[in-house]
C-alpha cells in the first residue's frame, strides 16, 4: 500500500516509539515569537535546561509590535517587556532573531518562507496556530502551546500521534477575481470549523497546482480554521522556483541534492485517505463572513441566512447570537453594507501578491469618506517590494495608511484596534467576537474584496463590472 | 482515594465553538508569567464594558460559584494556540472539561497542564446540561475506571486515549520522558545530517 505525503514526512521524522500510539518526532525548524515563548524560557531556566538546537530555532517579533513606530515601547509597556524578554532569551541561548530594527522583520509565517527557512519535507512548529501556513511547501507544520515550545527547545522533538488524513481535491479554474482566500472560506463554509479536527488535510488537484506560493500559503494558513492539525500541498515546480535563491535555501550541489529528495514528496497513487472530498473551482464565488466564526460565511451575492434555516438547534442559536453581535438581520444582503474600517494584512493575506490584488482595485480612485483603511505588509521584504513596484504609492495616493510590518489589527494586541460597533472588512483569518477589539465586527474577505470595500465605502461584488 | 481525579459541581456553558479568544482575550497575553490569569477567564463575557460583572453570564451566577467542572458543546477551545486558555481555566478552578469535542491544539495544551478533557456524545451531554442547570449533583470523576458518578446515584462511562490517561494518572513530566531518549535523538541527528545536509541550522 502506498503512503500519503503526510505519512512519508511523519515516518521520516520518527526518532522513537514512546508507546503503542505515540511517537517522538524530530523537529527540523522551530519558530518562536514574543507572546508564547517567555514562559517556556522561564521553564527551561527553572529546570536548568539548555536549548538543544538554537541553530534550528528562529525568532520573530511580530504579534505586539507597533506598526507605526519602530521602537519596542511604541505599543505600550507590557509589549515592551515581552519584546525585551524575547531579545534577552535569544541572546542568552544564541537563537537567531529578526528584531524590530532588522530590515527583514515581519510576521513569522511570512518571513519563514521568504527567507528559505521553510523547506519541503520539514517538520515545522511554532507557538502559533497559523503555523499551518508552511504546509504550502510540503512541510508538516503545526501550531503548538507553550509547554510544547519548552519541550522542543529542550529536546528538538515532540511526542505526536498519527493524525487521520483528509484529501481535498480541487479541480477546474477559479473564476477571475476569485482568490485562494475565497476558496479557503468556501471550504470552511462547507465543512465547518471542526470539519478538519483530527485530520491533516492535503490539498491537491489542478486548481491547487495553478495557485502561486502566496495563494497556497493563504489556503494552508486557513486550514486551522477548519480545525485541521495541518494543511499540506505537495511541492512542485512552483515551489522549487519560489525557493531557489532564497537566502537560507540550499545552494549549488546541495540544492540539486535537496531537489532530488523533494521530488519524492507526494502522495502515492494508492495512498489511502480516511476521507476524500472533491470540489469544482469554477463554482467558487467571492466570499465574506457574516458571523463570528469562519464557518458563518456566504458568497457576496447571498443574504444573511435565517437562523431556522439550520437544522441543528445549536447552530440556530449560534447564528442568532452572531447576527445580534454583528448587527445583522436574517435575509439581509451584505452587498452595499457600509464598512468603517478596512484591514489588509495578517499572515493570511499580507504577501506581495495580496497587495498587488488589493492595489489593482484602486484604479486611481480614493478611499471612501469616513472609512479608515490600513495596509500592513507582512514583512520588510514585502514592504520594500511593494514600494519598488509602486503599490505603496498607489495605496497612499488613494488614502490608505501604509504601515510597518506586524500582526497589527489581526488580533489587536498592539495599538491597532476596532472600537465597539465598528464594522471591518479584514483580510485576516478570525472573525471571533472581540478578536479585533471588544465589540468590533469583523467580516473576513480577500484582499481584492477588502480594497474594493474601502473604495466603495461598502461591500461590493468584485466579479461585477466596475471592479473586474 | 487515589483513583478519584476530581469531584465537584458542573458549570454549564451551552455553546458550540467556544474559541480561545473568548476563553482569554488578547490583552492578557502580554504577560510573561504563567500565573495570574484566573480573572481574565472569559473576560468579555464575564464583565460588562464598565468592568462590572455581567450578571447574565453563567460563571457569575451564585449557584455556580465554586464549580470545578466545565460543561460545553462541540469544538471547545478552537482558534489560537494560546496556552493561556488552559492556564486561565485551571487557575479559575476548572480541572475537568466535558464537551462533545475539543480542538486539537487546545487538547494537547490541556494534557500538558494536567486538565482532564472528557468527550461525551451529544445526547449524554443534553442530560448533563439539564442537570447542571439545577446544580443538583456533585460529580466524582474516576479516571482509572473511566467513569463519572454523581452523589445522587447516577453513573456513566467515558472513553479516553490510553496515552492521555496514563499521563494524567501518573502526572508524568513531559520533557523528562523525551530527555531520556537523548541518545536516540543524537543518533537521529547524525543520520539526518548525513542524509539531508541542507537541513543544517543558521
Ligand atoms: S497575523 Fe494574526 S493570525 Fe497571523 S500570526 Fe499574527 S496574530 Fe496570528
Amino acid at each position: 500500500m502506498g503512503l500519503s505525503l503526510y505519512q512519508k514526512i511523519y515516518q521520516r521524522h520518527r526518532v522513537a516509539a514512546l508507546n503503542a500510539g505515540t511517537d517522538l518526532l524530530y523537529i527540523d525548524r522551530h519558530f518562536i515569537h514574543e507572546v508564547t515563548s517567555p514562559q517556556a524560557f522561564a521553564g527551561l531556566t527553572q529546570a536548568q535546561r539548555a536549548v538543544r538546537r538554537p541553530d534550528l530555532t528562529f525568532a520573530a517579533m511580530d504579534h505586539n509590535v507597533s506598526t507605526q513606530k519602530r521602537t519596542l515601547d511604541a505599543a505600550g509597556e507590557t509589549s515592551r517587556i515581552q519584546l525585551e524578554a524575547l531579545a534577552k532569551n535569544c541572546a542568552e541561548h544564541r537563537i537567531p532573531i529578526l528584531d524590530l530594527t532588522h530590515p527583514d522583520q515581519g510576521i513569522v509565517h511570512v518571513i519563514g518562507p521568504e527567507l528559505g527557512l521553510t523547506l519541503p519535507g520539514m517538520t515545522i512548529v511554532c507557538g502559533d496556530s497559523h503555523t499551518s501556513t508552511h504546509g504550502a511547501f510540503g512541510a508538516l507544520a503545526f501550531g503548538i502551546g507553550t509547554s510544547e515550545v519548552e519541550h522542543v527547545l529542550a529536546t528538538q522533538t515532540l511526542p505526536q500521534q498519527p493524525a487521520k488524513s483528509l484529501q481535498i481535491r480541487v479541480d477546474g479554474t477559479l473564476p477571475a477575481q476569485v482568490s485562494a482566500k475565497d476558496l479557503a472560506l468556501t471550504i470552511i463554509g462547507q465543512l465547518g470549523t471542526a470539519g478538519g479536527t483530527g485530520y491533516v488535510v492535503e490539498f491537491c488537484g489542478s486548481a491547487i497546482r495553478a495557485l502561486s506560493m502566496e495563494g497556497r500559503m493563504t489556503l494552508c494558513n486557513m486550514s486551522i480554521e477548519l480545525g485541521a492539525k495541518a494543511g499540506l500541498i505537495a511541492p512542485d515546480e512552483v515551489t522549487f522556483a519560489y525557493l531557489q535563491d532564497k537566502p537560507h535555501a540550499p545552494k549549488g550541489a546541495e540544492w540539486q541534492q535537496a531537489l532530488a529528495d523533494w521530488q519524492s514528496l507526494f502522495s502515492d497513487e494508492d495512498a489511502v485517505f480516511d476521507l476524500q472530498i472533491s470540489m469544482d473551482a469554477s463554482q467558487v464565488r467571492p466570499h465574506l463572513t457574516w458571523g463570528t466564526t469562519p464557518e458563518q460565511v456566504m458568497p457576496i451575492d447571498a443574504s444573511v441566512p435565517a437562523p431556522d434555516s439550520f437544522s441543528e438547534r445549536s447552530k440556530q442559536e449560534a447564528a442568532l447570537r452572531a447576527q445580534h453581535y454583528m448587527g445583522l438581520q436574517p435575509g439581509q444582503p451584505l452587498l452595499g453594507l457600509p464598512v468603517d474600517v478596512v484591514f489588509i494584512g495578517s499572515c493570511t493575506n499580507s504577501r506581495i501578491e495580496d497587495l498587488r490584488a488589493a492595489a489593482a482595485m484602486i484604479k486611481a480612485r480614493k478611499v471612501a469618506a469616513g472609512v479608515r483603511a490600513l495596509v500592513v505588509p507582512g514583512s520588510g521584504r514585502v514592504k520594500r517590494q511593494a514600494e519598488a513596484e509602486g503599490l505603496a504609492a498607489q495605496f497612499l495616493a488613494a488614502g490608505f495608511e501604509w504601515r510597518e510590518p506586524g500582526c497589527s489589527m489581526c488580533l489587536g494586541m498592539n495599538d491597532d484596534r476596532l472600537e465597539a460597533g465598528q464594522r471591518c472588512a479584514a483580510t485576516s483569518n478570525r472573525n471571533f467576537e472581540g478578536r479585533q477589539g471588544r465589540g468590533g465586527r469583523t467580516h473576513l474577505v480577500s484582499p481584492a474584496m477588502a480594497a474594493a470595500a474601502a473604495i466603495a465605502g461598502h461591500f461590493v461584488d468584485i466579479s461585477q463590472e466596475n471592479w473586474a | 482515594m487515589s483513583n478519584l481525579f476530581a469531584s465537584g459541581y458542573i458549570c454549564p456553558l451551552d455553546k458550540n465553538n467556544v474559541d480561545t479568544d473568548q476563553i482569554i482575550p488578547k490583552q492578557f497575553l502580554s504577560s510573561i508569567e504563567r500565573f495570574g490569569f484566573e480573572d481574565a477567564l472569559f473576560y468579555d463575557w464575564r464583565y460588562l464594558a464598565d468592568g462590572s460583572p455581567n450578571p447574565d453570564f453563567v460563571l457569575n451566577q451564585p449557584k455556580y460559584q465554586g464549580a470545578n467542572i466545565l460543561l460545553s458543546r462541540r469544538n471547545f477551545g478552537c482558534g489560537s494556540s494560546r496556552e493561556h486558555a488552559p492556564w486561565a481555566l485551571q487557575q479559575y478552578g476548572f480541572g475537568v472539561i466535558i464537551a462533545e469535542s475539543f480542538a486539537d491544539i487546545f487538547a494537547s495544551n490541556c494534557l500538558n497542564n494536567g486538565i482532564l478533557l472528557i468527550r461525551l456524545p451529544a445526547d449524554t451531554l443534553n442530560c448533563l446540561f439539564v442537570q447542571a442547570e439545577q446544580r443538583s449533583a456533585i460529580w466524582i470523576i474516576d479516571l482509572e475506571q473511566q467513569r463519572l458518578f454523581s452523589d445522587d446515584g447516577q453513573s456513566m462511562s467515558f472513553d479516553i486515549d490510553a496515552d492521555a490517561r496514563e499521563r494524567l494518572l501518573n502526572r508524568l513530566d513531559f520533557i523528562c520522558c523525551s530527555e531520556q531518549l537523548s541518545d536516540r535523538i543524537s543518533h537521529f541527528e547524525q543520520h539526518r545530517s548525513a542524509q539531508q545536509p541542507w537541513l543544517q541550522g543558521c
